[in-house]
């Protein structure tokens, strides 16, 4: 079905609409991952966006994950140039047309997405629709309007979930939306992991008495969860603490740093990230677009990591208390890309060393 | 960490003479790498022996020796200049094994001269088989199974232990011989056991089959500090059996799944931080197609062809980088060129497809064996970007300049659905025509891939190419409405295929297309998938929305460059692009260059003001132009390909700067140019023009045998030959009728003379001639294929005459620019062969020698400037007191079943150029650094046709002076010892006792003389012995011209050390 997305400053760009087809609004944003989109859609990262993916050819390996939770499948569109109408992929279970179709995406096709990629990168990400007609004033003002709220509440889980450790420590996850990888590295480091909606009360969480606290990666603009910043505030200094990604953000917030929203945000699988301490740049995937504010001085965090290609800090070590804090999430997998080492940081202020 | 303040002044190694397997990609890397090394204010000393390549520019570095590529040079290198540094890892492998080679010697070390970038000792760790097994087991990498076995039993031993299917690879038998794969228990045994007979040395490396698992290369990069990125995945289209210089090969990675594509991404960087690799490095996966197991095939510690690609693929400066880390810099301090503000160290991320295209040499080596394996056979290479996988696989094809316009090729229609799947199972060049052939015909994506193992992922691209192609056919210009014919555009069909399928022309699709407002948008080449703003001015064609061409106010000039390289169009027209290029931009103008050769600095994006990476077809010359609006067009330096777009570039009403096109095409055209030789008053041999066998023949008794065949329109030689007689005819006028003729066959006299050779400039009104050139080899030779030596030694009268006859010529055909005219000289009189009015192989060899910019003249003249005004002088420039010799070099030995023997036809794939004051020590040189050094006393083994017998005398006594065993056949034998020169008879191949066969297992032979009774027949023992020769390693000489030269060089006796090193520089000081 033909259709057309168009931006809160009325550039159009026309297509044709697939998966579960509807008007859509949301925050226009691309990502410049050249594999990943499977992992990447069905994550709560691009909670309330519009995802433009600029590599051009889209769903060669359909989905193979097909049973998830639909509250962290939460990408609202996704533009794309060509739709690969024939996957192939020895563990496909369900082409990109239908997992979209059961999990409320729409997407748009045969789109220019490299001049709808300049054009973000020039003006910075703003709001779009995806349109089958021509929208409505009302439609319009809600295309000017749109604003992601709260996309942490949205996405975390509600209620408590455990996970047996074998010997380690216990570790309380606050999920703003976090990795099923994440929690399965603590598991295997032996660990108890108890995962907390990201609202739950600081008493509460203290209450169970963790080793240590990780603040998860999430969606969105930290300052959409202010009240789990104040709740963050009661836990810096009592328990070591480990942030990621939005984790990173409202731990930052909580300590009485700033936040701000990049203009165009990291997203893809290609951003260099340097250790000020050991020299050593890392490339890593990354999707977000708001940044910690450079401290003025030293006293309550110094810069532990920076993006090599903006300069902007993407790690953080506290002063006064035991908690450090990274813009991405530790690199699993084996091999010098990893980042596993943060786990071990954690671990050695969890031993109280 | 910045840079090691400790290097001061660095020794480059390059690769040598362009072979099979082994081509511009070099030139390119190794130009980066010292332009990055100066720019560093580091003093540069370069040794390559192949003056074709920007590289040996007397510019490029502070010191350039032209000279053989050997230890003992080297080292004389070093005790002259004291580098206190070897650059080893951009000269592919030619330049790491010397600088090995010399490391083993000790040298380097008492000299104390450092091996910059990646260490032996991970060199070793990646080049030595055993230690690289070693390596992998340590790392938990898989590797292919193998083990080496001398007795059946232990290959079966071996078999059940790795599980069939296993490859059988017996050693030391060449192309494959007696070897195989093998399914079963009982195939293994029959197998091995035909191998084991089959080895000289009795010996089978059995390994683990793994053909039609998916071959993935990974470029990577890694810094001193540790830190690792990949820079670029590519999947080969042929899976795992055909060398993946011979695969047509797609990057990023299509058909892998993420979890794959992240398994090898880490292993990759897993293998190069454990080889500690500092600079670029390639690896090499086998994956199964559906299970994650995979094997590591081959780490490359180097700069390679596949990171050249890499580099052109993504915009990111492969070798810039690797010569940066070499000198101590980190990844995270080095620049990114593309975007100017961001770091190298980064992965890059692209948002299109690039596809690869192997070219081979089969379109003139018809009777070569054309089947792919593990050895590379293609000379050269394309690429195409684009943003869908149809558009840019069809790009590329069309950038082979085969005339393929579409994925149909006469070669396969008619056949049957069975014949069809019948030759799928041939693994050859023609292969992939094949697959589109069969898929056409119905047979069903996965039957091709049952036979072929090419991903369905691709032949399910392949068949939306051909349903298309299929629907136009049937409903022609009826389906062509503004949406369809935008959707074909995006799959990348050309409007030649189009125009052909609805039966109208090229132009009336092409005016319906922009008509419709459907016309190409040129992306940037960016590095970063937009995400940064780029300053890289290199762009490919989509037919997308928006254009990111960023003009200027300056005035532009086109530069059509010269395709892939292939046999008659090798490196050497790429220079002459590049100066031109250069000479462009040096006075003033934005120099636009379009060119599809990834191999070559003319691809370089900082090259030019503007690259289009496009195929040279009319279609996307034009599109370009029509965007850039040049100036005018330069179609002179770019060979014929650019020659043969002149047509299409004047008569859509671009100027063509330089000769005009009606001047080029009178001097192309046989009628023009008799009448203007007539009118002129100079003589050519006499021939006649023809399309027909009967025609041949005619013509052929009238001017009388022997006479010289070939189609107009040449590249290269291509489909020439000697004629001896009616049956020669015949047989040529068969094969040449195989393909379409659209251009007549010309039949000349052929005069037995000397063979000379001119370069000059015009301008209109003045002639420069930089020098004349001699070819040792008496006419019948390619010129190509001909030691030629610079300056020609020659009466004055005669040499009057030549500046003469070219000043004539040169006015004659109109030229300005250059011009390349080839002269027989028999006695006094001189005949005309040909004339070129463009840019020729000799341009940069004779720039070099004699410093005269000869591109940049010819720029200047074009553009209107006086040649006279130019500081260079006219008329004949004074000859130098260095005496140059180009000795071509051949890749005989890749080409199975390729007849060797010197003819019209030419064979060399590169060039060397020997340098010295003393012709034979030039001589000397050349022919060591083409390869060929023989073993003192070894011998020499003699069998001539009958006409050469005599002359073959003299040479022979040489040989036999300078301590060289000598055998000859029967005839042979008895005309040498008749002339007291001591010969031994051997027996030829048919004879029982010793025979050639057994004096060759004697591996004392060291070079074998050979002239050719005539044809092409391999059934012969000429053409046998030829071959043995070439397989074992054994120079072959198959003119006694080039034979004599060598004895005459090798009185000298000298050997590398005792040669007299030039420096390209002090040339012109002398």
């Amino acid at each position: 079905m033909k259709a057309f997305l168009m931006l809160q400053d009325g550039t159009r760009f026309y297509g044709e609409a697939f998966g579960d087809v509807k008007n859509t609004v949301g925050e226009v944003v691309f990502t410049t991952a050249m594999s990943g989109y499977q992992a990447n859609l069905s994550e709560p990262s691009f909670c309330g966006q519009i995802a433009v993916l600029t590599y051009p050819i889209i769903g060669d390996g359909g989905f193979e994950n097909y049973d998830l939770d639909p509250n962290r499948v939460s990408v609202k569109g996704v533009v794309v140039k060509e739709l690969c109408e024939s996957p192939i992929n020895w563990k496909n279970r369900c082409d990109i047309d239908n997992f979209f179709k059961k999990f409320g995406i729409v997407g748009i096709k045969n789109i220019d997405t490299r001049a709808l990629t300049i054009k973000l990168r020039e003006d910075g990400v703003m709001n779009g629709m995806i349109c089958l007609d021509e929208p409505t004033q009302e439609q319009i003002d809600s295309l000017n309007s749109y604003k992601i709220e709260k996309p942490v509440h949205h996405v975390t889980t509600k209620q408590v979930v455990k996970y047996q450790g074998k010997g380690g420590k216990k570790v309380a996850v606050l999920d703003f939306g976090v990795k099923q990888s994440i929690i399965d590295d603590l598991v295997a480091r032996g660990h108890e992991v108890v995962v907390y909606p990201a609202t739950t009360p600081a008493s509460e969480i203290l209450a169970g008495d963790p080793d240590g606290i990780l603040l998860s990666n999430g969606p969105g603009d930290p300052k959409e969860c202010l009240d789990i910043v104040e709740n963050v505030k009661q836990l810096v200094g009592k328990k070591p603490i480990m942030g990621v990604c939005v984790g990173h953000n409202i731990l930052a917030l909580a300590s009485g740093l700033d936040t701000y929203k990049l203009k165009v945000g990291h997203r893809g699988a290609n951003q260099p990230v340097k250790n000020l301490a050991t020299g050593r740049t890392y490339i890593l995937s990354q999707n977000h677009g708001y940044a910690v504010c450079e401290p003025k001085d030293d006293s309550v965090a110094s810069v532990y990591f920076r993006n090599v290609n903006d300069g902007t800090v993407a790690g953080l070590e506290y002063k006064n208390a035991k908690a450090f804090s990274t813009a991405f999430c530790p690199y699993v997998l084996p091999g010098p890309m990893d980042t596993q080492y943060l786990y071990d940081k954690f671990e050695n202020m969890m031993e109280g060393k | 960490m910045p840079r090691n303040k400790d290097i001061k002044k660095v020794l480059l190694i390059g690769s040598g003479p362009i072979v099979i397997g082994q081509a511009a990609e070099f030139d390119y890397a190794g130009t980066q790498a010292l332009t990055t090394l100066k720019n560093e204010g580091l003093e540069v000393v370069l040794v390559n022996s192949n003056p074709a390549t920007i590289m040996t520019d007397a510019e490029m570095a502070d010191r350039v020796y032209l000279e053989p590529l050997s230890v003992d040079v080297l080292k004389k290198i070093i005790d002259i200049e004291k580098p206190d540094s070897i650059l080893p890892t951009l000269g592919g492998q030619t330049g790491l094994n010397l600088a090995m080679e010399l490391a083993e010697t000790g040298y380097l070390e008492e000299k104390n001269v450092k091996l910059l970038g990646t260490n032996t000792l991970a060199i070793k760790k990646a080049e030595d088989r055993e230690a690289f097994k070693e390596t992998m087991e340590k790392l938990n990498e898989p590797i292919v199974e193998g083990t080496i076995v001398t007795e059946v039993h232990e290959a079966l031993e071996f078999a059940d232990r790795v599980g069939y299917p296993v490859i059988v690879r017996p050693a030391y038998t060449l192309g494959g011989t007696g070897g195989g794969i093998a399914d079963t228990k009982e195939q293994l045994a029959e197998i091995c056991e035909g191998g084991l007979k089959a080895s000289r040395v009795h010996q089978c490396l059995i390994e683990k089959c793994i053909c039609g698992w998916k071959e993935i290369e990974f470029e990577a990069m890694r810094d001193s500090a540790g830190n690792c990125i990949t820079i670029c995945n590519m999947e080969n289209v042929d899976p795992v059996g055909v060398h993946t210089g011979d695969s047509i090969v797609v990057a990023p990675v299509q058909t892998l799944r993420d979890e794959e594509t992240v398994m090898l991404h880490n292993a990759s960087l897993k293998i190069i931080e454990e080889l500690g690799i500092e600079g670029g490095c390639n690896v090499q996966f086998a994956l199964h197609p559906y299970d994650m197991s995979y094997a590591v095939i081959e780490v490359n510690p180097r700069v390679s062809r596949s990171s050249a690609l890499a580099s052109k693929a993504t915009g990111y400066p492969i070798a810039r980088v690797s010569t940066l880390v070499a000198i101590g810099y980190t990844l995270d301090e080095i620049k990114n060129a593309v975007t100017g503000n961001t770091y190298a160290s980064f992965e890059p991320s692209i948002d299109y497809i690039v596809c690869k295209f192997p070219r081979w040499p089969f379109d003139k080596f018809v009777s070569a064996d054309r089947k792919l394996g593990t050895k590379m056979k293609a000379t050269g290479e394309v690429m195409s970007i684009s943003d869908s996988f149809e558009s840019a696989m069809l790009k590329s094809m069309r950038s082979l300049e085969l005339n393929v316009f579409s994925s149909e090729v006469n070669l396969f229609s008619g056949l049957s659905k069975e014949q069809l799947v019948d030759r799928l199972h041939v693994q050859d060049d023609q292969r992939i025509f094949c697959v589109f052939a069969a898929l056409r015909a119905g047979v069903s994506v996965q039957e091709v891939y049952d036979i072929t193992k090419i991903d369905t992922w691709f032949l399910n691209k392949f068949a939306t190419i051909i349903k298309n192609e299929e629907k136009i056919k049937a409903e022609k210009l009826a389906c062509l409405d503004k949406e369809y014919m935008l959707y074909v555009k995006k799959l990348g069909f050309a409007d030649k295929a189009i125009a052909e399928w609805c039966g109208v022309s090229e132009k009336e699709i092409r005016k319906m297309r922009v008509d419709m407002g459907i016309v190409p948008v040129y992306n940037t080449v960016d590095t970063c998938a937009g995400e940064y703003k780029a300053y890289s001015d290199y762009y490919y064609s989509t037919y997308q929305t928006q254009s990111e061409v960023r003009k200027t106010d300056k005035k532009t000039v086109v530069v059509l460059g010269s395709g892939p390289i292939r046999i008659g169009q090798g490196v050497e027209f790429d220079y002459c692009s590049v100066h031109c290029v250069w000479a462009l931009k040096k006075l003033g103008y934005d120099a636009v260059i379009i060119n599809n050769n990834p191999e070559t600095v003319s691809t370089d994006f900082d090259t030019s003001d503007r690259l289009y990476f496009e195929p040279l077809t009319n279609e996307e010359v034009l599109n370009i132009l029509e965007v850039e609006k040049p100036e005018g067009v330069f179609v002179q330096f770019g060979g014929q390909t650019a020659i043969k777009l002149a047509k299409t570039v004047h008569e859509n009403g671009y100027k063509i700067f330089g000769t005009t096109f009606e001047d080029i095409n009178n001097a192309e055209d046989r009628e023009e140019f008799d009448a203007l030789l007539t009118q002129l008053d100079l003589a050519r041999p006499k021939g006649k023009t023809v399309f027909t066998a009967e025609q041949a023949l005619s013509a052929a008794e009238e001017l009388g045998y022997p006479v010289l065949v070939r189609p107009s329109y040449v590249l290269g030689g291509q489909g020439m030959e000697i004629c001896y007689n009616a049956e020669d005819i015949t047989k040529y006028m068969s094969i040449i009728n195989l393909n379409t003729q659209e251009h007549p066959i010309l039949v000349d006299q052929y005069i037995m003379g000397k063979e000379l050779e001119v370069d000059a400039i015009c301008d209109g009104k003045n002639i420069l001639i930089p020098g004349i050139m001699e070819h040792v080899e008496r006419t019948g030779v390619h010129s190509g294929d001909s030691i030629a030596v610079y300056p020609a030694t020659l009466d004055k009268d005669v040499v009057e005459n030549i500046i003469e006859t070219t000043r004539k010529l040169a006015f004659g055909t109109k030229t300005v620019g250059l011009i390349n005219i080839q002269y027989i000289l028999r006695g006094k009189d001189l005949y005309i062969i040909e004339v070129n009015p463009r840019s020729s192989r000799t341009v940069p060899y004779i720039s070099k020698v004699t410093g005269i910019p000869m591109v940049q003249l010819a720029v200047r003249c074009s553009l209107g400037e006086d040649l006279a005004s130019m500081g260079y002088g006219t008329g004949l420039h004074p000859a130098s007191s260095y005496y140059a010799v180009k000795v071509p070099v051949f890749s005989n030995e890749k080409i199975p079943d390729l007849e060797i023997s010197l003819s019209p036809e030419m064979k060399s794939t590169g060039e060397v150029l020997g340098l010295s004051k003393s012709y034979p020590e030039a001589l000397l040189k050349g022919l060591l650094a083409s390869g060929i050094r023989l073993k003192d006393g070894g011998i020499i083994l003699i069998s001539v046709a009958d006409i050469h017998k005599q002359e073959i005398v003299e040479t022979a006594q040489a040989f036999s002076d300078l301590g060289f065993e000598l055998y000859a056949t029967g005839g042979t034998a008895h005309v040498l010892n008749k002339n007291f020169i001591p010969t031994n008879v051997i027996g030829k191949l048919k004879d029982k006792g010793d025979n050639i066969e057994t004096l060759f297992a004697s591996e004392k032979v060291c070079l074998v003389i050979n002239t050719p009774t005539r044809g092409h027949d391999s059934t012969r023992d000429g053409f046998k012995i030829r071959r043995m020769a070439i397989e074992r390693g054994i120079t072959c000489m198959t003119a006694p011209d080039t034979a004599n030269a060598l004895a005459k060089a090798l009185k000298l006796k000298k050997k590398d050390k005792d040669l007299n090193l030039v420096c390209l520089g002090d040339i012109k000081n002398d």
